[in-house]
Parts: C-alpha cells; structure tokens; sequence
C-alpha cells in the first residue's frame, strides 16, 4: 500500500510541475525555452509513472486497459485529420484498422509459410521463410520482419489504401461520403474473411484468423543501462508485459502528435481547415480539393494503419471478426467527445472511451450493484450508453471536452455579434439575390469536385 | 499576348430549360476596369461562375490570359491568376484572417507533408514568408494588425475587405469583385472606389465587378457591360450607358407612353 502511494506522490508531483509551468510559467524568451524543456521532461517522466500507478490486472485501471486507451488514442489522432481538420465524415476507419493487423499478421508470422503447407498441391507451392530482426526462433518457419520495420509497412500500406478508397469517394460531399465509406467499412473484413480460398489460395486464413504474431523486439535499446522510473527495457515485449507495451504505444503517439501539429499548422493543414470551412471558397482559392482530401485520407490512415498492427502484436492473433463497424463508431465518438479538430482532445476522448469500454462500464456497474444490490450488467447498455453521451454532448456541449481553441474564440464573437445586434448584415445570405448563389451550392452538393 | 486578358464568346449556360446566360461575348483589355451591371437575376454572378470554372458553358468559350479555361478545374484557374470575391462573404469563419490570406498562396508555395512535419529550413522559410506577405497585404486593403483575428469575429466591412486581401494573395491578373459594396454606407462605397483604383494601380491587377451601387459603378469602371435576362443588352463606357435608352427601361421599366405605344 505505501509503495502506491509513493508512486502516486511522486506522479502527482511530476504531473504537478507540469501544470504549474504549463499555467502560469514564462511563455516567450530564453526563459519560455527552458520552461518548455522541463515541461517536456516532466510530461515524459509523467507518462513514464503511469503504468506504475495501474494495476497489473484487476480494479479501475488494469495495465492491459491502459495499453488499449492508447492505442485507441492513436486512431482517435488519426480520425481527427479526416474529421477535425479536414471536415470530412468518415464512417469507414476500420478499414485502415484492418490492413495495418493484417499487414502485421502477413509479416510477423508464420502464415507465409501455411500457404505452402496447406496446398497440398504441387502446383502452387509458395513458401516464404525470412527472418529479418526479428523475436522469432529461426525454427519457427514464416515471415518474420521486425516490428519498427513492419509499422512503416503498415503505414505505408494503409497510406495507399487510404488512396484507394479516397479517390472515388472523396468526390462526393458529407452525407454521401459518411455512406460510401461505411460501405468500404463493411465490405472489407467480408473479403478478408471470404478469402481463404481464392482460387485455391488461402491469402487470409478466412474466419480462422492469423497468429500467432510475433512479439515485439526491442533490438537495441535493450543494451540502454537501467533508466529511472523505467526500469531495464526487456530484449523482447512479451504478452504479459504491459509495462513495456504501453511504453512502445506512447512513443508512437508521441510521433503522431508532433506531425499532427506541425501539419496543422502548416500549408496542407490551413487548406485543410478552408476546406472544412467553406469547400467552394477553398478552391475558389485555388486549393485542389481532391488532393488535399486524398492526403487527409492518407495521413490519418497512416495511424489506423501502424495502430492496426501495435494492436495485433498485443492480442497476438488478427481475426476477421474485430473489425466492426462499431469500431469506426467507436473511434468517430472519441474524436467528437474529445472535440473535433484538437489533437489533445481525440487523446482525452479516445482514452475516456476506451476505459469505459473495456473496463469503466463493468467496473462501475459492479460498484452500482453492489451498492443498491441491482443485477444490471451495465455492458450490455454500452452502445445505448455512448449514444446518450453523443446527443447530450452534441445538445450542450458540442465543441467536445477539449474544444480547439479556435473554436472557443470564435464560439465567444458569435455571442458578441449577437448581442452588438449587426447579425442581419453578417446574415446576407437572406437577400433574395442569394439565391443565384444557392443553386450554385446545389449544384456542388450531389456533383463532383473539379479535378 | 493578347490585348484582351479576358475573352468570351458566345457563352451561354441553360439550367434546364431557364436560359441563365444567352450568348454573351464579353472582354476585358488588359489593364483595365469594367463592371457588369444588370437588375437581379440577370446572370452576372452565373457568369461570374463560368469564369472561375465553377460551371462549364452549355456553349461558348472563354479564353483567360490567352488559355482556353472551359473545362478547367477551378483551382487551377485561380491559380493562374483569376481570383474573386463573393456576394455575400465566404471567408474561412474559424481561421485568423493572416491564414485566411495565407490560404489563397497555396498554389505558390511548395511544402509538402514531409518537409512540414521534419520543418526543413526551407519550409520554415517559406511559412515566414508567406506570413509577412499576409501581412503586408491586410495593411495593404487597411485592416493591418487584425492578422491574429478570426475571420468571424472581424467587422462586416473588414471581412470584405479581407476577402479582397485573401483573392489578391493569389496573385491574380484578374480580380473579380461580385458586389463588393453590399452593406456598406455611402462614405465606405466611396472610400472603395478610390481603394479599386489602387489594387489597379500599385498591383496591376485588372478588375471586374458586378455591383449595384449605381454612384460605384459609374466612378469607378471605365466600360460597363448591362446584362438583363441572361443577354447583353448594353456595352459601353458609363456615360453612353447613363444614356442608353435599353438599360434605363431595364432597370426602371417602360415609360407608360412607350408601354402603350409598344
């Protein structure tokens, strides 16, 4: 018990110097660089306390559960550059989920080498067998490729799928699009899962699924002597060992956050926020509307992608049946509660919702319970649960827990002009003449983008 | 190079079976400034839409800056170099008016995805640059120091304004203006005048503009075209068109003698 509570004093007070310099430290100078180095190392330290605060397995916060909230931080900060910042209604994440596991699946085991082995005939006999620094045993046959190699992989390969599916989709405008690529959504995991035999080629393994994946290595950074609060990083993660899991995950969106920022606010994340704004304008501007679209698509894939395969080597097996709809839903929620457009929000968000997902409802149900001696099994209410947090969100607080801040600023002048009373100048669009303009807007609704 | 920066012929656009644009030829020479005036619903601002590309002719071409523009993608238009600003106000609501104008560059600067995420010195360059000629350009219209501004939270008269800042970052040899005088008062349509004269002048931008405010209009273009009911029914400098018998009943109706008489 003491030694939690030291764990806590001492997350509390890394977590604390943080707060202080972050609120009331010196922005701009010498001073505002080095205030934004300590708040840097003590962000890090802070994060590096967390799994020591969890518990290894049951109670509020179990370990696994953490690792899960991260990943699923991971895709929120993917779908947020589709949906935050470029504007664009994507139903159909779990596509990018897939190819990332699967990618992970192909590459990180030994499915290359059943091919083979379970033809049976002569004609087609594939075999790959390559081992490339990997965790796996050299007895064990397969394709086994490194992790940090086989992330790029996926995130190159989500990237390109993330083109495929955006070039005929990306044409249409909200609704449509929100359609086509739940259709997309959908209609993969069935060819994954009807593709055991193509032609007499077992390419996915079908319902049975792949595995096991292997572990990830660590190569290296094993041979780094003991670091503090870490601890000894171990030569390979195996399933138990969430410590390290966690580590390696927030590293990952640590990468993700940075690019997403400087993104944002750079040349492609400016035409990304015109197009969200005003889509005509924006071209009227001469952004190219598809190909500014078309790299939302894929620089968001990129994180389902790489997430896609963390989260295969986690739970070790990729099966056709994760891939749901409900997880694109579930991703669209955490990127909506966290407040569209605000990278730190789709952190919050994903995370939130991913502890009531795995952990949050049983927990709370059983506290429930236990207390007014119910047997409500709160789970079975998760995705009415959600629902009613979307509608409450979207009634009272719809800029999300961590609004942008753009949208805090400009949320306050629509007040202001409200009450300065000037509003029916601003709402020119009611002058007949408009009209001209607004056929103009049908027009684009349902036709397709210049390019 | 042509003497004509634009050259239309023959355009017409048919929704259905409503004639918007009945075969009009329209030119602009190089340099100058010209209206199209006509009552509402007369198809200024759906030929505005053929010209940026917005909708492609039912027939007819339109040559910019000696290039067919038919068919072309709006933003490749824009980019080379017809820029335009809106009837009523379309600037990018939740973006600071620096990244409003700093939008309309996109065609001119090079950095892609790889070089703003590892920010080379280059792209670092660029965005600095791109910034300060952001700059200089509200002052330019005479909104400086509202770079840090939202768009929204900006006063009606500084959003047109910066909507003029944000289409001359494209550097355009043509600025289209679609009644950029609606809402203002007398005093700020007269300052416009004079302010059209200097985009004119010091950026050597040719300028067209649909606008109603007759008093604009004449001091301001040095041909006007008249539209009414999609045809051209008059073309000429403002004092012939002060004259012209066609536009008065255009936009004053017949005359009860001419009415009975005709």
């Amino acid at each position: 018990m003491s030694h939690e509570i030291l764990m806590l004093l001492r997350f509390g007070a890394i977590a604390g110097v943080f707060f202080v310099l972050f609120k009331f430290g010196p922005k701009t100078g010498a001073q505002g660089r080095v205030a934004k180095v300590i708040m840097a190392i003590a962000a890090v330290a802070a994060i590096a306390c967390v799994p020591s605060l969890a518990s290894t397995s049951a109670g509020a916060l179990p370990l696994g559960t953490v690792v899960l909230c991260s990943v699923y931080a991971l895709f929120a900060l993917g779908l947020n550059i589709v949906v935050g910042f470029a504007g664009l209604l994507d139903l159909g994440y779990v596509a990018f989920f897939l190819f990332g596991a699967y990618t992970a699946a192909f590459l990180m085991s030994d499915f290359g080498y059943q091919v083979s082995a379970r033809q049976g005939s002569s004609k087609h006999q594939f075999s790959f067998d390559i081992h490339f620094f990997t965790a796996a045993l050299d007895t064990i046959k397969g394709v086994h490729i490194s992790f940090w190699l086989v992330i790029i992989a996926a995130a190159l390969v989500a990237a390109f799928a993330g083109l495929l599916i955006g070039a005929p989709t990306l044409r249409l405008k909200s609704d449509y699009l929100a359609l086509v690529t739940l259709g997309f959504g959908e209609i993969l995991p069935e060819v994954f899962r009807n593709s055991d035999n193509v032609y007499g080629f077992n390419l996915t393994n079908g319902t049975k699924g792949i595995g096991p994946v292997d572990q990830i290595s660590m190569g290296y950074l094993h041979n780094l002597p003991k670091l503090p609060i870490v601890g000894k990083i171990p030569q390979t993660i195996t399933s138990a060992d969430n410590h390290t899991k966690f580590y390696v995950i927030v590293a990952i969106c640590a990468v993700f956050v940075y690019a997403s920022l400087k993104l944002r606010d750079g040349r492609l994340g400016r035409a990304w926020m015109a197009i969200r704004e005003d889509e005509l304008a924006a071209s009227l501007m001469g952004v190219p509307l598809m190909r500014t679209k078309l790299w939302s698509y894929a620089v968001g894939a990129v994180a389902g992608g790489v997430g896609g395969a963390f989260y295969a080597t986690i739970v070790g097996t990729v099966n056709v049946d994760s891939f749901t709809f409900a997880f694109s839903i579930i991703v669209l929620c955490a990127v909506i509660l966290g407040g569209m457009g605000n990278v730190w929000g789709a952190i919050a968000g994903g995370v939130v919702i991913t502890w009531f997902d795995y952990t949050g409802l049983t927990f709370l149900g059983g506290k429930v319970n236990q207390g007014l001696g119910t047997h409500i099994n709160l789970k079975d209410y998760e995705f009415g649960l959600f629902g009613l947090v979307l509608v409450v969100m979207m009634l009272f607080r719809p800029q999300g827990l961590i609004p942008a801040t753009r949208s805090k600023q400009v949320k306050r002048a629509d007040m202001k002009t409200a009450n300065d009373g000037d509003e029916d100048l601003i709402g020119f669009g009611s002058d007949p003449r408009v009209v001209e303009e607004d056929r103009l807007g049908y027009g684009m609704e349902v036709g397709v983008d210049h390019e | 190079m042509s003497d004509l920066l634009l050259d239309a012929r023959k355009v017409r656009v048919e929704f259905g079976g409503l004639v918007a644009v009945n075969d009009v030829d329209f030119q602009i020479p190089r340099g100058s400034i010209v209206a199209l005036i006509g009552p509402n619903g007369a198809g200024k601002t759906t030929f505005f839409n053929v010209l940026t590309g917005l909708y492609s002719p039912t027939r007819g071409g339109v040559m910019f800056d000696d290039k067919n523009v038919v068919g072309v993608a709006p933003h490749k238009i824009a980019a080379s170099g017809l820029a335009r600003t809106f009837q009523n106000i379309r600037l990018f609501g939740a973006m600071t008016a620096a990244e409003n104008v700093m939008v309309a560059m996109h065609p001119h600067l090079k950095s892609g995805v790889a070089s703003t995420i590892f920010r080379t010195p280059k792209q670092r360059h660029e965005e600095r640059d791109a910034r300060s000629v952001a700059k200089e350009l509200l002052e330019f219209v005479g909104i400086g120091g509202t770079d840090e501004e939202f768009a929204k939270n900006l006063p009606y008269g500084d959003q047109r304004r910066l909507e003029v800042a944000r289409a001359l970052a494209l550097r355009p040899k043509l600025l289209l203006l679609d009644e950029p005088t609606a809402g203002m008062n007398p005093q700020e349509s007269a300052t416009f005048t004079s302010f059209v004269h200097k985009v004119r002048d010091e950026r050597g931008v040719t300028v067209l503009l649909i606008e109603h405010d007759m008093k604009v209009v004449m001091g301001v273009s040095e041909r006007i075209t008249v539209l009414e009911y999609g045809s051209k029914i008059a073309e000429g400098t403002p004092q012939e068109i002060r004259t012209d018998q066609r536009v008065i009943e255009a936009y004053l109706g017949k005359t009860g003698t001419e009415a009975a008489g005709g």
